[in-house]
């Protein structure tokens, strides 16, 4: 047998033993779920209210400043958990919220037992919208700043720790060059 | 004080570990016996100081000794003594003190059984040994201390993970370990014979028994893991090619091909090099087990010791170790004598077909388990490979083994008569074709994938007893008994482990298929229906354990025939660390399970009951239970204790085993 196939495990090895390398010295969180649509605008979108009478939800509604998209549902728990979070956010910025595969009525419900924290909400009741977002589940909150972009993406529910940690720092930076 | 000296016993377990891996090598090297006989005294040591480290973590645990910083993050006062005790190895840093001190045994076993080694090899082998204890231990020192203590002392712990609170994870660990670990063994006597250039039947032999030992306790390990998950984690699934389980799956499978390849070795002296390099990649594998659930590199239930640190010191051992093996390899193992050759109808040709087989599975699973890695290095994109990848790559690589593994046993070493063997096998085939028109028949839809499985197992079980009854001639002579006892334990054990995996397939089909499952709402008066039983919710209560509170809901299990039983699944909340688990109740029966689990909710009046039936799973953990003792029994082979290796079998096994 050529000697070259006795060379052929190590070369194997050397590869895998690489990609194991990657991320461990890039420090990549193997938790994170990196977003395609980091820094670019919202996507294009037109979800009807929750509420009868009021406006449609659009792209052109998410720009002018920076707010907090949620997307959420009833049926979800962990938005239950979170929903403290949004309700603290609400009291110093602007939170929209996109109701994701729900019913309208229980929505409805859902926010009369523990309080809307939302400023305008839309019904993504296809899914469609999320498919658009990128929405990996819920609850997911994005952060677009001024010129309609997504700055940032958070998975999972909200907790304090993520608000200290990650979501208050980031609209603190957001605003200082302006300021 | 006695963390200190557990923590100095380490210290010494280093330097030990380093003198047990360079001077018996210098020894062998120049031929001094004097510095080769030092690696069984440094074996020793090394054992009798790593005993006394984990000695001294598990007082701190059992004297809930709150100022060490491992016992008050994983214990708590008010655990029960049997989760104390096993939280010394339920965290990262104890189990890896229990990994090397499984490694140190290991290493004294071999200084102390191996009578019969060259003393040039054993020096080698125990050198080896020694290197692999001092990486670890190096990684335990620098990254992974477990007696760091804690000042001020907290009044009390933070509870051990109350998931891994159970007693099938108590031994789990332990079990899974003395499997990798023990593959350790046959990888340092591969390197020894690339050093010394050698590979011959007798080395075989002196391999085998590690092998087996180690193949048995991963076995067993893997199969405690998987009933912990059936029956702990509240999905009522056994398996679910999550990275962790693939993880100690892929040493399984290389070493099941590296326990038939090692026969090769042994009976015609051929595969030499296959086989070695075998014993490599199960060791790798091993290690990798570990790198993956130790670096965070994947998130799972098992990732209980996230720290990037650790994960690139275990991947530079990792490269060390594994790379330098097979740097070792590449280079040697081409000098090698070359094995004879042979025939592809033939026992050894089985065998090869049967190796090809299990490398491709391994391959198939490794992949699968890499793959997403790969492409979010690559990338940057996260994708999951779930169940249907390994359903629609692994199963395909099992039918055929199975086909084979029925007559490969009966095949002739150098040449096979087959048509002599299919004539003998006319029955399997018969007993396969009927269980798969039974199966059609009495299966709800026709499906065709439990039919093609159970037919397997009946082909794989009966061919295996009549290849076991052939040998032992119970329908031909008198004298039968004689022959039983006559006939080397290792093929006893061989038509166990092969039966054993028969009952193994059946369990599998039977719950892959043909599960149920029903969801109610958990109220009182809720009534459910599944597989012929009837299931009435009599009421919920709360109460309190131990270290918990529980919700218990009471069910009424009746059935058409009137029987009656009850299943009082359970919720539990540790407030120390805030969690939720569930305790299903299962009723085991034979030819299937009856699994109630409470689901979440956001009060005890809105949560799920979930109901599973799960039809033979449990044969699962029985055919796993038939291979360790398959396994074993073969370990207690006399031919594998005693000397010199060719001479010893009696006349009886000699004339039997001649077939």
């Amino acid at each position: 047998m050529p000697r070259v196939f006795f060379l052929l495990p190590l070369l194997l090895f050397a590869v895998v033993a690489g990609y194991f390398a990657v991320p461990l010295l890039t420090g990549r969180d193997p938790g994170e779920l990196p977003s395609a649509l980091i820094d670019r605008p919202v996507p294009e979108m037109r979800l009807p209210p929750l509420f009868e009478g009021e406006p449609d939800l659009a792209t052109e509604d998410l720009r002018g400043r920076i707010m907090l998209v949620n997307f959420f549902a009833s049926w979800c728990v962990p938005c239950r958990a979170e929903h403290p979070m949004l309700a603290e956010l609400s009291r110093s910025e602007a939170v929209f919220g996109i109701s994701y595969k729900d019913d309208p009525a229980d929505t409805r419900a859902w926010l009369a037992e523990l309080g809307n924290p939302f400023e305008r909400i839309g019904t993504d009741i296809s899914g469609r919208a999320a498919i658009d977002w990128g929405l990996y589940g819920v609850p997911e909150t994005y952060i677009v700043d001024e010129a309609g972009r997504i700055r940032h993406r958070h998975v999972g529910p909200l907790t304090r720790a993520v608000l200290k940690n990650e979501i208050r720092p980031l609209l603190r930076r957001l605003r200082e060059p302006a300021s | 004080m006695i963390a200190e000296l557990g923590h100095h016993a380490l210290v010494l377990a280093f330097l030990v570990a380093l003198i047990q891996g360079t001077v018996p090598l210098v020894g062998a090297a120049r031929r001094d016996l004097a510095l080769m006989a030092l690696g069984r005294a440094a074996a020793l040591v090394q054992l009798l100081a790593l005993a006394g480290a984990f000695a001294a973590l598990t007082h701190a645990y059992v004297t809930s000794d709150f100022s060490v910083l491992n016992v008050a993050e994983n214990s708590h006062s008010l655990k029960p003594m049997l989760y104390k005790v096993s939280g010394v190895w339920g965290n990262h840093e104890g189990s890896m003190l229990l990994w090397v001190l499984v490694l140190a045994a290991f290493g004294l076993a071999v200084a102390l059984r191996g009578h019969d080694l060259p003393a040039v090899l054993k020096a080698r082998v125990l050198a080896i040994q020694g290197l692999l204890g001092a990486g670890f231990l190096g990684f335990i020192l620098l990254t992974s201390n477990p007696f760091l203590r804690l000042e001020p002392a907290p009044a009390d712990g933070r509870d051990l993970n109350p998931l891994l609170q159970d007693p099938g994870l108590a031994f789990h660990p332990p079990m899974l370990y003395l499997g990798y670990v023990g593959f350790s063994v046959a990888f340092s006597f591969s390197i020894a014979a690339l050093i010394e250039g050698r590979v011959d039947p007798a080395w075989a032999r002196w391999v085998r028994p590690w092998t087996l030992a180690a193949w048995s306790a991963l076995t067993a390990g893997i199969a405690l893991g998987s009933w912990w998950a059936y029956y702990e984690l509240g999905w009522g699934g056994w398996w679910y090619w999550d990275p962790v389980e693939n993880a100690s799956f892929m040493p399984w499978l290389a070493g099941t091909a590296l326990l038939h390849s090692a026969i090769v070795v042994e009976k015609r002296d051929a595969l030499k090099s296959w086989t070695i390099l075998l014993a490599i990649i199960a060791f790798g594998f091993s290690l990798m087990g570990t790198f993956l659930v130790r670096s965070g590199v994947l998130t799972s239930v098992h990732a209980f010791a996230v720290d990037p640190d650790r994960g690139l010191y275990i991947l530079v051992l990792l490269a060390v170790t594994i790379g330098g093996a097979l740097t070792l390899f590449a280079f040697r193992a081409p000098a090698l004598a070359p094995g004879s050759l042979f025939r592809p109808i033939s026992r050894e040709g089985g065998l090869v077909a049967n190796n090809l087989l299990l490398a491709t599975a391994t391959a198939t699973v490794c992949v699968g388990t890499l793959y997403p890695l790969f492409l979010e290095a690559a990338t940057g994109e996260k994708v999951s490979v779930g169940p249907p990848f390994f359903h629609a790559t692994f199963v395909p690589v099992m039918l055929p083994l199975i086909l084979l593994a029925g007559i490969g046993p009966l095949l002739s070493w150098k040449r096979a008569d087959l048509q002599g063997v299919f004539s003998r096998l006319r029955v399997a085939a018969l007993a396969a074709a009927a269980v798969a028109v039974l199966t059609w028949m009495l299966q709800h839809g026709h499906h065709p994938g439990p039919v093609i499985g159970l037919a397997l197992a009946a082909w794989l079980a009966v061919s295996t007893v009549i290849q076991w009854t052939g040998r032992v001639g119970l329908f031909r002579r008198r004298g039968v008994m004689a022959r039983i006892v006559g006939l080397p334990r290792s093929a006893h054990g061989m038509t166990l482990a092969h039966l054993g995996l028969a009952v193994f397939i059946c369990g599998a089909v039977g719950d892959g298929f043909w599960r149920r499952e029903v969801v109610i709402e958990a109220r009182p008066g809720a009534v459910a229906e599944l597989a012929g039983y009837r299931v009435v919710l009599e009421s919920v209560r709360t109460g309190a354990g131990p270290n918990y509170q529980a919700e218990t809901v009471r069910l009424r299990v009746e059935r058409d025939d009137g029987a009656i039983a009850f299943l009082e699944p359970e919720r539990r909340f540790y407030p120390v660390q805030g969690t939720q688990t569930t305790e299903a109740a299962i009723r085991s029966r034979p030819l299937g399970d009856l699994y109630a689990a409470v689901g979440e909710g956001r009060t005890p009046q809105h949560r799920t009951l979930r109901l599973w039936y799960t039809p033979l799973v449990a044969w699962i953990w029985t055919g796993a239970l038939m291979m360790v003792l398959g396994g074993l029994v073969s370990l207690s082979d006399r031919r594998l204790r005693v000397g010199a290796p060719r001479r010893t079998p009696g006349l009886v096994a000699q004339a039997v085993d001649g077939d």
